[in-house]
């Protein structure tokens, strides 16, 4: 590789990022020359505007979108060889409605990444997968459901203790409280910032919701005009002068929000 | 073995038994073959002293611990803590939250035999709600055809369009093929036979009846089953995993005068022409094949046909097909209405779909036979 070695504390390093997508044949740029460097132990929230390519930018870290010309890395290695075998231990990832698979129960659900390693034995196995299941503020009377008999919330929790089941070093979410009511979207991120902090984990999250990112984030990076136009504290973002961070951030349901910083001071 | 292996040495001391982790302790670690054999031998080997209560546990070395490999060394020590463990305070943390996760799994409920035999009768009663709903579409769609014939200009006639497009072009391709090659296969099997008898004309009677009153209704009813039947299923089926159905509901639309009926109209307008069709396509290849084997010409065949084969033979068929047209459709849509929301559900749908309108079809075919048995013979 010819990109300058990143640090051994950066945990995704995207360089010189353009994706560009052929559509009825006409060229739609989605990323025009984007850098963002994350760091280990960060809980950054990418946010932008519909269509600012945050989902298009959390395929690339995760290598199921090939960068038309730039370099993701992630962990040290490129991102397209992060689906090799043994993803789960490098990378975890929540995708909006769960993902989980229909026709396996809750614990074949958390268990699979491990059985598919196919040496463990079976009762270590359900051990450690029971243990997770807790360990996202489950009980274990719902291992044997299927997920067609979860609530949504239910739902990405086991999906959450599925991402987690390798102990990735970096755990992706996207729109991790789309969909769930205050009470359970207020249990997921005390949930996300405990598993956080308890596992050392380097959180990147997609979201659109104020009380998500002021509740979670340590870093905030801001996607617009196919750029990162801003990354950093909170507090720092929030005054960078841009249309889009006046209109997202101290709009009227960003001044409600905004509350909230003052009971969590940014720090984790 | 290399660096990160896990690795684990024991040696008695004076205390007691002394153990020494080192390596990758994590699940990608320690599920290498090669790896996790021999790890298993030495933890079966540890003698029990270092396993319990006088055991000492230095995890210091370890390189990398996860809660698969935190897991591994509970269960190895047997659920509770040995008399000195001597860790990290982040592998502690580990541990702790192993130790406090740690259950009995739930059990599966297993069925008893009360309940075995009690699913019997569920059975029963779900055949009982299968041929319920099934009654219930057939009703709705007798109203449904009332309310278009009151109303033809406010009809769903471009659903009506839009399916007999999908259902019956799109498949004429595929019935001639199997058609053709049926009158061919049909033929040349015939000739072998009749020639021993020297009733080589018959060719023409025993492969008009056989292919327009019986072969010709049935496979093509059979492929359309297979083809149209399940994508029936499957869209009516995603539709509700999809909550389309509810929408719909919602905004007031019939669902059996806008998805049902206008399949069912389709499948009774197009089954007929597709069964003419692939008719035409296997009394060809009998054609050709009988000129080939027995020397019959074309010309002689084709003018000894319409008086060795009654027409009614022709009707018969025609009114076979219908039938089965909407057969096919009313299993189709009935199916994909059960569908519950979840992709399992579609599947099996599909699935019981096709094999009860196949079935449906070779059972209605054996009725019609019987009934009759009469007609153009």
């Amino acid at each position: 590789m010819t990109a300058p070695v990143a640090p051994a504390s950066i945990v995704v390093d995207i360089r010189n990022l353009w994706s560009i997508f052929r559509v009825a044949g006409r060229d739609i740029v989605v990323h025009e020359d984007l850098n963002l460097q994350i760091e280990r132990g960060e809980l950054v929230s990418l946010v932008g505007g519909s269509g600012s390519g945050k989902t298009v930018m959390l395929r690339s870290i995760l290598g199921l979108e090939t960068p038309t010309r730039g370099s993701v890395s992630v962990l040290g290695r490129p991102a397209a060889q992060l689906s090799d075998a043994g993803a789960a231990s490098r990378v975890g990832m929540l995708f909006q409605h769960g993902a989980l698979f229909s026709a396996f129960s809750v614990l074949d659900n958390i268990a699979f990444p491990l059985r598919e390693l196919r040496q463990l034995p079976d009762g270590l196995i359900r051990d450690a997968a029971l243990v997770k299941l807790q360990m996202v503020g489950l009980d274990v009377i719902h291992a044997h459901k299927m997920p067609s008999d979860l609530s949504g919330g239910m739902i990405k929790r086991v999906a959450l203790a599925r991402a987690l089941i390798m102990d990735p070093p970096l755990l992706l979410l996207d729109e991790p409280t789309a969909g769930l009511d205050p009470d359970s979207a207020d249990a997921f991120c005390a949930l996300i910032r405990s598993l956080h902090r308890e596992l050392g984990l380097t959180v990147v999250m997609v979201t659109h919701d104020l009380d998500t990112l002021y509740e979670l984030s340590t870093r905030v990076a801001v996607l617009a005009d196919k750029h990162v136009i801003v990354h950093g504290m909170p507090k720092d973002v929030i005054a960078f002068p841009h249309p889009f961070i006046h209109d997202f951030f101290l709009g009227q349901r960003g001044q409600r929000a905004m509350e909230l910083l003052r009971e969590y001071p940014f720090a984790v | 073995m290399d660096e990160s292996s896990p690795r684990l040495q024991s040696q008695s001391s004076p205390t007691g038994w002394q153990v020494t982790l080192s390596g990758s302790w994590a699940a990608a670690d320690l599920a290498r073959s090669a790896v996790w054999s021999g790890l298993q031998r030495s933890i079966d080997a540890l003698v029990p002293q270092a396993r319990g209560a006088k055991g000492s546990w230095d995890l210091r070395a370890i390189d990398r611990l996860d809660h698969t490999g935190a897991q591994l060394l509970w269960n190895a020590w047997g659920r509770r803590w040995p008399a000195q463990v001597q860790a990290s305070p982040a592998q502690r943390a580990m541990l702790d939250r192993v130790a406090r996760f740690s259950v009995a799994p739930p059990q599966e409920q297993s069925l008893s035999a009360l309940q075995r035999f009690l699913r019997l009768g569920e059975l029963v009663y779900k055949v009982v709600d299968h041929g319920r709903d099934l009654l219930r579409l057939i009703g709705q769609l007798l109203l449904d055809i009332v309310r278009l014939l009151r109303a033809p200009r406010d009809g769903p006639w471009r659903d009506v369009s839009g399916q007999l497009y999908r259902i019956g072009a799109t498949a004429l391709p595929i019935t001639a093929l199997v058609g053709f090659l049926i009158g061919v296969v049909l033929a040349y099997l015939m000739s072998q036979q009749l020639r021993k008898f020297g009733a080589d004309a018959f060719i023409v009677d025993v492969l008009g009846i056989a292919l327009i009153r019986e072969l010709a209704p049935v496979l093509a009813a059979i492929l359309i089953a297979g083809r149209s039947g399940s994508s029936i299923t499957a869209q009516i089926g995603v539709m509700r995993v999809t909550e389309e159905l509810d929408a719909m509901r919602v905004m007031g639309i019939a669902q059996g005068y806008r998805l049902v009926m206008p399949r069912a109209i389709a499948m009774a307008i197009a089954m007929p022409l597709i069964t003419v069709w692939t008719t035409l396509a296997a009394l060809l290849g009998g054609i050709l094949a009988a000129d080939l084997s027995m020397g019959i010409s074309p010309a002689y065949f084709i003018t000894a046909l319409p008086p060795t084969v009654d027409v009614a033979n022709l009707t018969l068929a025609m009114c076979k097909a219908m039938v089965f047209g909407v057969l096919i459709a009313l299993v189709g849509c009935h199916y994909g209405l059960r569908v519950k929301p979840n992709t399992e559900s579609l599947g099996e749908g599909t699935t019981a779909s096709v094999v009860t309108s196949i079935t449906g079809v070779i059972l209605v075919d054996a009725l019609f036979a019987v009934l009759f048995k009469d007609v153009g013979i």
